[in-house]
């Protein structure tokens, strides 16, 4: 199976700083990758260099097998910018037409696409009276034209509600099913969950972690934290037994290996006739996201 | 084809929707019109019918007006799109950034040949009306509407090109105003200094009419004013019209709005969004 995206060893340099250092990819027809990272880690730089807005200094990119921002390459992928912008005296209608027609098909199609991310109401107002978030679905509308074999989408739930982010991941998954390979970025972990194949962090334009959510959980490998609540007077006894525990008031933080925690578990559940409650805290995604993102000297 | 189209229409809807079409056949009629009523008065002396001193009258003026409206009109083009953020977005799509260009040109165009047509046309009633000799003017009127349109696209080109370069809405502003200045004022002033201190040397038989087939505006003025035979009507610069052969200067009109869009490609390929 051939690669809708093939990314190797890739470099961009901008006055001296190593916005994007030696950075490989693949991304296959029908997956989603998410791409994660602060700001500045070099998401929209790798982005705009799949698109062919950027020059790359070494390295090799392949965009639907040719070159990045070639005619080729432009008439199968699809982009959503961060922020998407539009001219406000067009109305969304308009505009989607335009794009509609760049791509070659008939302008006539733009109050489908609309309807399909929820627009259909404001299609015929300008976009000048859209807020943030109805800009956003004008710009998933365009990136949804002529099936794209590869969308490239620039924090695309930013100024999204959570309703909305749900019908947004629930449309790629329509388009992922259909077999386009979609790469995606954010700032966080939590906004990504489950909705994607696989999760790249990049960090100072470096990759630092790549795979599934439980690859990425079980690599970082972060303490699991039990909170143990005594039942009235029997705190001190029970922090007797839990060496290593540290009390807070009547409650009691413990703080394990995931190799440990059932060991510890066990180990708790015998001084159950003390206890009042038990509860097991496994590292957030925003740990496990701060773990790689900071690994390296933040 | 298509996508140079629909650039256009969306264009033009812009400059429908920001008045630059109201605006830019206001501007035109209104100053057609005063120059037509201020143009009466010298006929009687000269021998030619009322229409062609009216044209004598619009050339100069066209040769200001178009220019900048032109350029107003252009500078926005593409730093406009920077500072909005719309051009990343729009570089992704099918087609080559000439396209782009074409395509505002047609719609920009299709707004400035709006424009000349409405202060030319009513420049040509009113002259029409109080003069029926006047009808031996037309040829010379619509060679006039016709060279303006490339006058026209030569400066938007131009102005295209320097928004390109500017990258930002002010800094394209500043260009276009300087650059107009230069073109259309300073470059004759320039070149009339030369003359008088040349005192008929060298310069001004041999580089002059040169320098005046060099620069879009200057060409403009010499074509039509060797074409209408009414250069006694213009003075200044305009007086060397006859020195100048015609196919030179007309080659000048036609060749500068082409050489406009290279630079503006040129300038826009330049550009990383």
């Amino acid at each position: 199976m051939t690669s809708t995206l093939k990314i190797s060893e890739l470099t961009k340099t901008f006055a001296g700083i190593r916005a994007l250092d030696a950075v490989s990819l693949t991304v296959e027809p029908g997956s989603r990758v998410a791409l994660l990272g602060h700001n500045g880690a070099g998401k929209s730089t790798m982005m705009k260099i799949i698109l062919g807005l950027l020059p790359f200094d070494a390295g090799t990119v392949e965009v639907c097998g040719a070159a990045p921002g070639s005619a080729q390459a432009r008439k199968q992928v699809a982009y959503l910018p961060e922020n998407t912008a539009f001219h406000p005296a067009l109305t969304g209608e308009e505009q989607i037409g335009q794009y509609l027609a760049l791509r070659g098909e008939d302008p006539a199609k733009a109050r489908d696409l609309l309807d399909r991310v929820g627009l259909h109401d404001a299609a015929r107002r300008r976009i000048g009276t859209y807020s943030k978030g109805m800009r956003q679905r004008v710009g998933l509308a365009q990136a949804l034209i002529g099936k794209p074999k590869l969308l490239v989408l620039d924090e695309p739930t930013s100024g999204l509600d959570p309703v909305s982010r749900r019908d947004f991941y629930a449309l790629l998954d329509g388009l992922a099913a259909q077999g386009a390979a979609i790469l995606l970025s954010s700032h966080a972990l939590t906004e990504v969950e489950a909705r994607t194949d696989r999760i790249v962090i990049l960090s100072n334009g470096r990759m630092v972690a790549t795979g599934t959510l439980a690859d990425l959980r079980r690599t970082a490998a972060l303490p699991v934290t039990m909170h143990v609540t005594a039942k009235n007077g029997y705190a001190s006894e029970i922090a007797d037994a839990l060496p290593g525990a540290i009390r807070v008031g009547a409650d009691l933080r413990l703080s394990c290996g995931q190799e440990e925690k059932l060991g510890m578990l066990a180990r708790v559940a015998g001084l159950r006739d003390k206890l009042a409650d038990i509860e097991v805290v496994p590292p957030s995604l925003e740990d496990i996201y701060s773990h790689f993102s900071r690994r390296d000297g933040q | 084809m298509n996508r140079i189209l629909a650039t256009a229409r969306t264009e033009f809807r812009i400059a429908l929707r920001n008045r630059w079409v109201a605006i830019a056949i206001g501007l035109m009629a209104l100053f057609a019109l005063v120059l037509s009523a201020a143009g009466s008065a010298p006929t009687g002396g000269l021998g030619v019918d009322r229409l062609s001193v009216t044209v004598a009258s619009l050339t100069s003026l066209a040769v200001y007006l178009v220019p900048l409206v032109a350029l107003l009109m252009s500078f926005d083009a593409i730093a406009g799109e920077v500072e909005r953020g719309t051009l990343p977005l729009l570089l992704t799509y099918p087609g080559g950034r000439v396209e782009i260009l074409i395509g505002k040109l047609v719609a920009h165009l299709a707004v400035l040949t709006l424009a000349v047509v409405a202060g030319y046309g009513l420049a040509g009633v009113a002259a029409l009306r109080a003069d029926p000799a006047a009808a031996a003017g037309l040829p010379a009127l619509f060679r006039l509407t016709w060279t303006s349109v490339l006058l026209g696209a030569t400066f938007l080109g131009v102005g295209y090109a320097l928004s390109s370069l500017a990258r930002r809405p002010s800094g394209a502003a500043g260009l276009a105003m300087g650059f107009w200045l230069g073109a259309v004022v300073l470059y004759d002033l320039g070149l009339l200094a030369a003359v008088v201190a040349d005192d008929g040397g060298w310069f001004t038989t041999d580089l002059f009419p040169l320098a005046l087939l060099a620069n879009p505006a200057d060409a403009f003025r010499l074509f039509n004013l060797a074409a209408s035979e009414a250069s006694a009507a213009a003075a200044g610069v305009a007086g060397a019209a006859s020195s100048v052969p015609l196919w030179q200067s007309a080659l000048s009109v036609f060749v500068w709005p082409l050489l406009a869009l290279a630079a503006a490609t040129a300038a826009l390929r330049k550009v990383t969004p």
